[in-house]
């Protein structure tokens, strides 16, 4: 198929929707398939607009539940295949998203979120991390999670969730707040059209071959549990070799914003206006949620003085956060709800909070070390002059616990 | 072991003559269903009629979620598993993406008339082009015989111990009737297992329904009625009897609606006439693995 805007750049308005829903027919969708719901709706539109067009196929379901099974029913025969929704709407493709993981279905799934819960709200959210990173559906399996914070790098993504998608065969999610998805930027119209795998999986008849079954269910624990370890392999390559984050102003950063989507952008204005008031802070922005960019966040909290974790949402990712910085460094949170997005000032506020908490700390602990080096300077003193004296007796209390706990180990004879 | 053996070479002078085997396309397999389930028996004609037409090579089937849920353990053909209900969407993505595939999907009476409602709707109501096969026990088998959308008033099961009362549990769905209104739908109709005579009309049926789709029509249906003995808590030969008497009063057998082949097959777009399609296929061709 001729692809008339492959290769042409030049930088165009465009909304974010109508953005990705472009990239994804650049990128080789031959099959889309949705049901109206905001703020994802332009999407959808395009999508009844442009395929036709192109001869490709164009499908609006009776419900997201119809929509999902089209697209596992055209995945299954290897067509490349897009479907969208915000949250509700996720919600309800939640039982096949786990079909397609356990039968290896490659479909890519654009969640333009909601302000939840329930029909919640339609302003811009990322109140779904935990259902895209953690659940939609029933199960033991995982789902890549890609979160663009900006909509060229949206539609870069839709490239990299179908080969994704393809490579491994699963379901990819794309997740957007409402911002990314309604808001228009300047893009540049580059768009890639990922190679087409032969796929050994895929029905298209049992001409001349023995037939082929795409399906999730065994009924053998054995067999069952093989099919899970075998699934479980893939995701551990998948952690490997698909993590995806990245970094601004870390060089000489002391304090740390996380975050993904439009709360990175807020974040990256924070941290300018931070910097203006002395506060060496940096971004760490994950674009993969899953798999999360645990061993990168490791790293950076090694030398960071704290963690100021910002999404739309109650604090959902910073639980992620907190796992991947196991108590390195403290993490805090500020986040807005409902559709509503914090202001780089609250951001840089929170901030400030976290900085000064954080030097109260600092400066405690600088004055317990600088009040046990003077004991240990006059124990030493002492023992030089022949005197015997306890050791400390008022020891912080984590190091007391360290010594009952030695004393146990050591059998009591200490 | 093929049906049509072919006509032009007769048989040698004493050799026995081939009038009737199993098709290849049956998988020689005993099956997981109860003694005397009638889902061997839509199998078998399903295999013949697949084989008559030469399609098991194009076909792309749709397992429900119930007691054929290994369909394709028995079906050689190949398969995709649908969650519980949503087997016409999976067919309808399938058929959009693959014009010139037969698709198939095969559904139990709790799959269709329950959980699957709006999907079985929608696919009758876009005409899509596919040929569902309907099996109607009036019970949920698989789970342990719990009361069904189309279980008879009356009728006891593990969910309607006293039996089913409608002013509680409402009324038994004719629900091919209800899809037949759809202009969408191209042929509908309903047949049954009881007997010989039963099964002869029901496979003629299923061949109708297949041809629909081979003709470039839009949605065609065939529901048959089946016995469930171990859910219906009587011998296979007890259930069909019930089946003949009761169920049959309930669900009138015969042609419902036959609209026809809707529109003339599109130019090289017939399975029947040798395979793929000449049309302008949605998806390149399959590279080779």
């Amino acid at each position: 198929m001729t692809e008339p805007d492959a290769g042409r750049r030049s930088r165009v308005l465009m909304k974010g929707n109508e953005a990705i829903a472009e990239a994804a027919i650049q990128a080789g969708c031959d099959a889309y398939f949705g049901y109206p719901i905001t703020p994802q709706a332009e999407l959808l539109e395009w999508m009844a607009r442009r395929m036709p067009e192109l001869g490709r196929v164009f499908v609006q379901a009776e419900s997201e539940l119809g929509a999902i099974n089209m697209a596992l029913g055209a995945a299954a025969t290897g067509a490349r295949v897009l479907v969208s929704s915000s949250s509700p709407g996720i919600s309800l493709m939640a039982e096949a998203m786990s079909y397609m993981a356990g039968s290896g279905t490659p479909v890519v799934l654009v969640n333009v979120m909601r302000a939840g819960p329930g029909l919640g709200g339609i302003g811009p959210s990322q109140s779904d991390y935990f259902q895209a990173t953690k659940g939609h559906g029933h199960g033991d399996y995982r789902v890549p999670v890609l979160a663009p914070a900006s909509i060229g790098e949206a539609m870069d993504l839709m490239a990299t969730a179908f080969e994704l998608a393809e490579r491994y065969r699963t379901p990819v999610m794309v997740v957007l707040d409402g911002i990314l998805g309604q808001a228009m930027e300047p893009v540049e119209l580059r768009f890639r059209n990922p190679e087409r795998r032969a796929f050994d999986w895929a029905l298209t008849g049992a001409a001349g071959r023995p037939a082929r079954i795409v399906k999730s269910i065994d009924l053998v624990p054995e067999v069952l549990e093989k099919r899970n370890l075998n699934l479980q392999r893939k995701y551990a390559e998948i952690s490997r070799q698909e993590v995806r984050w990245e970094t601004e102003r870390m060089e000489d950063a002391e304090y740390v914003l996380v975050a993904y989507g439009t709360a990175a952008r807020v974040a990256r204005s924070a941290i300018e206006k931070a910097r203006a008031r002395g506060i060496k802070a940096g971004l760490f922005r994950p674009i993969t949620l899953w798999p999360f960019p645990s061993r990168e966040l490791a790293r950076v909290a090694r030398r960071a003085h704290a963690i100021l974790t910002v999404e739309l949402s109650s604090g959902q990712m910073v639980e992620d956060v907190r796992l991947a910085v196991e108590g390195r460094c403290p993490v805090g949170f500020h986040g807005r709800m409902g559709g509503l997005v914090p202001t780089p000032d609250e951001v840089v506020g929170a901030l400030k909070a976290l900085h000064g908490k954080v030097e109260r700390t600092r400066e405690h602990e600088r004055e317990i070390e600088r009040e046990q080096q003077q004991r240990r300077r006059a124990d030493w003193l002492e023992a030089q002059s022949g005197h015997r004296r306890p050791p400390i007796v008022d020891a912080p209390e984590s190091t007391r616990q360290t010594e009952t706990n030695a004393a146990a180990r050591d059998g009591g004879e200490r | 072991m093929t049906l049509n053996p072919n006509p032009e070479i007769p048989p040698r002078a004493g050799e026995p003559r081939l009038i009737y085997g199993k098709p290849d396309v049956l998988l020689d397999r005993s099956t997981h269903y109860c003694p005397g389930c009638g889902h061997g028996v839509v199998h078998r004609l399903l295999a013949e009629v697949m084989t008559e037409l030469d399609l098991p090579a194009h076909t792309i089937a749709v397992a429900p979620v119930g007691c054929a849920v290994f369909a394709y353990d028995y079906l050689n053909v190949d398969f995709v598993e649908a969650p519980h209900g949503r087997a016409p969407a999976v067919a309808t993505g399938i058929r959009r993406v693959r014009p010139e595939a037969f698709v198939l999907t095969y559904q139990g009476d709790g799959d269709l008339a329950a959980i699957g409602t709006a999907e079985i709707v929608h696919a009758a109501a876009r005409g899509e082009r596919i040929t569902a096969i309907f099996v109607n026990n009036g019970i949920y088998g698989m789970t342990g015989g719990q009361m069904a959308p189309t279980t008879l008033l009356g009728q006891r099961t593990t969910s309607s111990p006293s039996g089913r009362d409608a002013a509680l549990m409402g009324y038994p769905i004719r629900i091919t009737e209800m899809l037949a209104q759809l202009p969408g739908v191209t042929y509908a109709a309903r047949g049954s297992v009881a007997d010989a005579s039963q099964i002869g009309k029901l496979k003629a049926m299923i061949r109708r329904a297949c041809m629909v789709q081979i003709e470039g029509g839009g949605f065609s249906l065939v529901e048959a009625l089946s016995n469930c003995p171990v859910g219906w808590g009587m011998t296979p030969q007890e259930s069909l009897e019930h089946l003949k008497g009761p169920v049959v009063e309930a669900y009138p057998l015969g042609v419902i609606v036959d609209r026809g082949a809707a529109a003339p097959p599109p130019a090289g777009d017939s399975i029947a006439a040798g395979g793929a399609s000449a049309a302008t296929p949605v998806l390149p061709a399959e590279p080779e693995a």
